[in-house]
C-alpha cells in the first residue's frame, strides 16, 4: 500500500503506525504457533531453548521426543490417535449426511418455520460446549452409550452438523435452481437429479462442511472428558493430560504433527473455496 | 357475473389455484422431510437432553422417595423446638431400611450438601443402632450425637421436603433459604459464585474489547491490500483458526512460563530483573492473552466479510467532498463496518462466556471462570444437578445474546473461513 507523493507528514507517520500495529497484530497470531516446532526437537528436557539450540549447534537438536511419540513404552500416543481418526471419520460422515441433507430442506424457500428450525440446528455450535457436555453425557449414560465409541461419535455428530448445515446453505444460496427444473423436464427422478446434478455443484461446500466437523471432531475435548473411558482415549484428552500434568517435550512433537496436520487441511479448504466461487461465478 | 366461471382451470379441471396451493403444500412438506431426519437426531441427542438437565436441577424426589415416613411425620413440626417423639420414630425406621438396603450413603451426601457435618452424624448413628432398644428413640439418636438434639439439623432435613426444589438455583447466586424460608445471602467470607460470574463476564467483555481493537486494523488492512498480498496474510488468520485449541494453548503455555520466551524478552530489554521475573500464567493474565489470540480469527472473519464490501470509492468520495482522512473513515466507513463488528463481537462474547479449556490450563486459581466451576462440580464434588442448574444459568445468559444476534446478524449469515 504505497502512500501518494501529496501525501501529508502526519497522515504519513499514521499511516505507519497503522502498519506497526497491523504486523504486530499478525506476529501476535501467528508466532505463537512457530515456538513449537524448535522446541520439539529439543535435545533435553526443558520446554526453554537451551544455549546449545541458541548457538544452532546440531547436538542440541534431536529427534528423540518423535520417536517416544511413536515408539515409547506405555505410550498412549498410538491407541489415541486410532481411536481420534476412527471417531472423527465416523463422525464427519454422519454430520455430512444429515447436515447435507438438511441443508438442502432449509434453502428451499418453502421451508416453513425456516428461522426457529435454523436456530436450532445452529444452536451446538453456540451452546457453550461445558453445557453440551454436561447434558449429552446425561443422556448417553441414560442409554447406555457412555465410554462407547458409538456415544462419543453420536455426541460428535452433535456438534459437526452446524458446520456442514452452514456451509452447505451458503453453497446453495448462489444455486441456480432451473438447471435441476431442466433435468427434471428431461426426465430424470429426483435422486438422479440430486447425484448427477445438485451434488457435483455442491461438492465444494459439503467437502469443506466436512473438513470442518473433521476438525471439530479431531479436536474436541470437554464433550469426550464426560464420555470417554480408558478404551476411548483421544489424542486432545491425551493432550490435555499431559499439559495439566506435566508439558513434556512429547507433546509438542505431537502438537506439531497436529500443525502440520492442521495446514494440510487449511490449504485444502482454502482451495476447495476458491473452485466452489470459480463454479457459482462469484468474481472477486 | 359468477367468479365461477372465470376461474382459470388446469388441465384436469381443477382450479389453478387451488391446485398450486396443493403443489406449495407438496413441497412444503417435502422440504420439511429433508430437514426432518437431522431435526430428529438433535431432538432426541441434544434438545431432550437439556431439558433432562432443567429436570435434574431441580429434581428432589430422592430424598423424599428415601425418608417418607419421616416427612409424613413432620409435616405437623412448626419447626421452632425440636420435634417430638414420632419424628424420631418415624426417621429411626426410615433409616434402618435405608441401611439395610445400603443406600444410606446417598441420603448421606445429599443431606450433607444442605448442612455440613450431617454426614458424620448419620454414619455414627448407623454404627449405633444396632444397639438400640425398643421405644424412646428420641433420647436413643440425641444420645449418640450432641447434633442430633440441635434443632437446625432437622430443619434442614425438614427443607428438603418438597419433591422439586429451586435451592441449587439459589446456591448458584451465592443465596439460601434460612430457617425461616426467607431467601438470603451467604455469609460474605463463603460467596464464591458471585465472584466467578462477575469475572466470567468481565473477562468475556475485555477479551471482546481486545479482540475488537487488535481485528479491526488487520481486517481493514486485509480488505484493502491487493488480492496476492491478502491472501498470504489471510493465512496468518486461518492457520490458527484450523489448529487445535490444545496446541494454541500448549504454546502460550511454553511463552508464559517463568523462564519462557516473553519473561526472557522482558529482561532482555529491561523491563524487569532477572530475578524477579513476573508470573505471568495460571493467572488472569494468562487467560486473558490466550483467550485473545484463540478467538481473535472468530472477530476477524466477520469483519473482515462486510469490510470487502464496502467500495474504497466511498472514502475517496468522503475525502474529495472535503473530509480529512480521519473524518472521512468516521462518518464513512466505520457506520458501514457497524453489522461486522456487531457479528463479530456477539460472536466472540458468546464463545468467550463458556470457555473451558483455556482458563482450566493457563488460568490458575484467580483466572478460572464459571464453566470450570460447572465441570468440578460434575467431576469432583458429583453433585450433579448443581452442576446443571449452574449450567443452565449460564445457558440462559448464553440465549439471550444468541436471540440478539439471530436478530441483529441472522444465524445463515454466519460465514465461515
Amino acid at each position: 500500500m504505497a502512500l501518494p507523493k501529496y501525501t501529508e507528514p502526519h497522515y504519513r507517520i499514521w499511516h505507519y503506525f497503522y502498519l506497526t500495529i497491523c504486523t504486530f497484530v499478525f506476529f501476535f497470531l501467528i508466532a505463537p504457533l512457530f515456538v513449537i516446532f524448535p522446541l520439539s526437537f529439543n535435545a533435553e528436557e526443558f520446554l526453554v531453548f537451551s544455549d546449545g539450540m541458541k548457538r544452532l549447534d546440531p547436538d542440541a537438536f534431536s529427534l528423540r521426543w518423535y520417536q517416544d511419540m511413536v515408539y515409547g513404552t506405555k505410550n498412549p500416543w498410538g491407541l489415541a490417535a486410532k481411536n481420534s481418526f476412527i471417531i472423527a471419520i465416523f463422525a464427519t460422515l454422519g454430520s455430512v449426511l444429515l447436515g447435507t441433507v438438511a441443508a438442502l430442506g432449509l434453502s428451499s424457500r418453502h421451508m416453513p418455520y425456516k428461522g426457529i428450525i435454523m436456530a436450532t440446528l445452529i444452536s451446538p455450535m453456540i451452546v457453550p460446549l461445558i453445557i453440551s457436555g454436561v447434558a449429552i453425557f446425561f443422556f448417553m449414560a441414560k442409554v447406555g452409550l457412555a465410554a462407547t465409541h458409538t456415544g462419543i461419535i453420536l455426541a460428535h455428530i452433535v456438534l459437526g452438523t452446524p458446520f456442514v448445515v452452514i456451509t452447505v446453505t451458503a453453497t446453495l444460496s448462489g444455486f441456480d435452481h432451473s438447471v435441476t427444473r431442466a433435468a427434471s423436464s428431461l426426465g430424470s427422478d429426483p435422486v438422479n437429479t440430486f447425484m448427477k446434478i445438485t451434488l457435483p455443484l455442491i461438492l465444494p461446500g459439503v467437502i469443506s462442511g466436512g473438513l470442518f466437523a473433521f476438525v471439530t471432531s479431531f479436536d474436541e475435548v470437554v464433550v469426550v472428558l464426560f464420555l470417554a473411558g480408558l478404551d476411548n482415549t483421544t489424542i486432545p484428552i491425551q493432550m490435555w493430560t499431559g499439559l495439566r500434568e506435566q508439558l513434556s517435550p512429547t507433546i509438542l512433537a505431537v502438537a506439531t504433527c497436529l500443525i502440520v496436520l492442521s495446514t494440510l487441511i487449511l490449504v485444502t479448504a482454502e482451495l476447495l473455496r476458491r473452485r466452489s466461487e470459480r463454479i457459482r461465478g462469484i468474481n472477486r | 357475473m359468477s367468479s365461477e366461471t372465470n376461474k382459470i382451470l388446469t388441465t384436469d379441471g381443477i382450479p389453478l389455484e387451488e391446485s398450486l396451493k396443493k403443489a406449495e403444500k407438496k413441497n412444503k412438506i417435502k422440504a420439511f422431510l429433508l430437514v426432518a431426519p437431522l431435526l430428529l437426531f438433535l431432538i432426541i441427542t441434544y434438545v431432550f437432553p437439556i431439558g433432562d438437565m432443567l429436570f435434574r436441577s431441580v429434581d428432589d424426589r430422592m430424598v423424599t422417595n428415601m425418608l417418607p415416613k419421616t416427612f409424613k411425620a413432620m409435616e405437623k413440626w412448626d419447626g421452632k423446638e425440636l420435634p417430638d417423639e414420632k419424628v424420631f420414630e418415624a426417621f429411626y425406621f426410615d433409616y434402618k431400611k435405608l441401611v439395610e438396603e445400603k443406600t444410606f450413603g446417598k441420603l448421606a451426601t445429599q443431606l450433607n450438601y444442605e448442612k455440613n457435618g450431617f454426614k458424620s452424624i448419620l454414619k455414627k448413628l448407623k454404627r449405633k443402632m444396632k444397639k438400640f432398644e425398643e421405644g424412646n428413640y428420641k433420647e436413643q439418636i440425641m444420645g449418640v450425637h450432641k447434633r442430633w438434639a440441635n434443632v437446625e439439623y432437622w430443619r434442614a432435613l425438614k427443607r428438603r421436603t418438597p419433591a422439586y426444589t429451586y435451592s441449587k438455583y439459589l446456591k448458584g447466586v451465592d443465596m439460601y433459604e434460612n430457617e425461616d424460608g426467607k431467601i438470603v445471602q451467604v455469609p460474605e467470607d463463603r460467596r464464591v459464585h458471585k465472584i466467578l460470574w462477575v469475572r466470567t463476564i468481565e473477562v468475556a467483555f475485555f477479551v471482546t474489547v481486545l479482540c475488537f481493537l487488535m481485528a479491526y486494523p488487520i481486517a481493514h488492512l486485509l480488505a484493502t491490500l491487493p488480492m496476492k498480498y491478502s491472501n498470504l496474510l489471510m493465512i496468518c488468520v486461518l492457520l490458527p483458526f484450523w489448529t487445535s485449541l490444545l496446541v494454541r494453548t500448549a504454546s502460550w503455555m511454553i511463552l508464559l512460563q517463568q523462564q519462557g520466551i516473553v519473561n526472557d524478552f522482558f529482561v532482555w530489554i529491561g523491563l524487569v530483573s532477572d530475578d524477579n521475573r513476573p508470573e505471568m500464567m495460571y493467572n488472569k493474565t494468562g487467560t486473558y492473552v490466550a483467550m485473545t489470540q484463540i478467538l481473535l480469527p472468530f472477530m476477524v472473519l466477520p469483519l473482515y466479510s462486510v469490510m470487502k464490501t464496502i467500495s474504497p470509492s466511498l472514502m475517496r468520495a468522503g475525502k474529495s467532498l472535503g473530509g480529512t482522512p480521519f473524518v472521512a473513515f468516521w462518518k464513512v466507513y466505520f457506520p458501514l463496518t457497524i453489522p461486522g463488528i456487531g457479528a463479530g463481537c456477539l460472536l466472540v462474547f458468546i464463545l468467550a462466556i463458556g470457555y473451558y479449556i483455556t482458563p482450566a490450563l493457563v488460568g490458575g486459581a484467580s483466572g478460572t471462570l464459571i464453566s470450570n466451576q460447572i465441570a468440578y462440580h460434575m467431576k469432583s464434588t458429583l453433585d450433579w444437578s448443581f452442576a446443571s442448574a449452574m449450567g443452565l444459568m449460564l445457558l440462559t445468559g448464553v440465549l439471550v445474546i444468541y436471540w440478539i444476534y439471530n436478530k441483529l446478524v441472522g444465524v445463515d449469515n454466519i460465514k465461515l473461513g
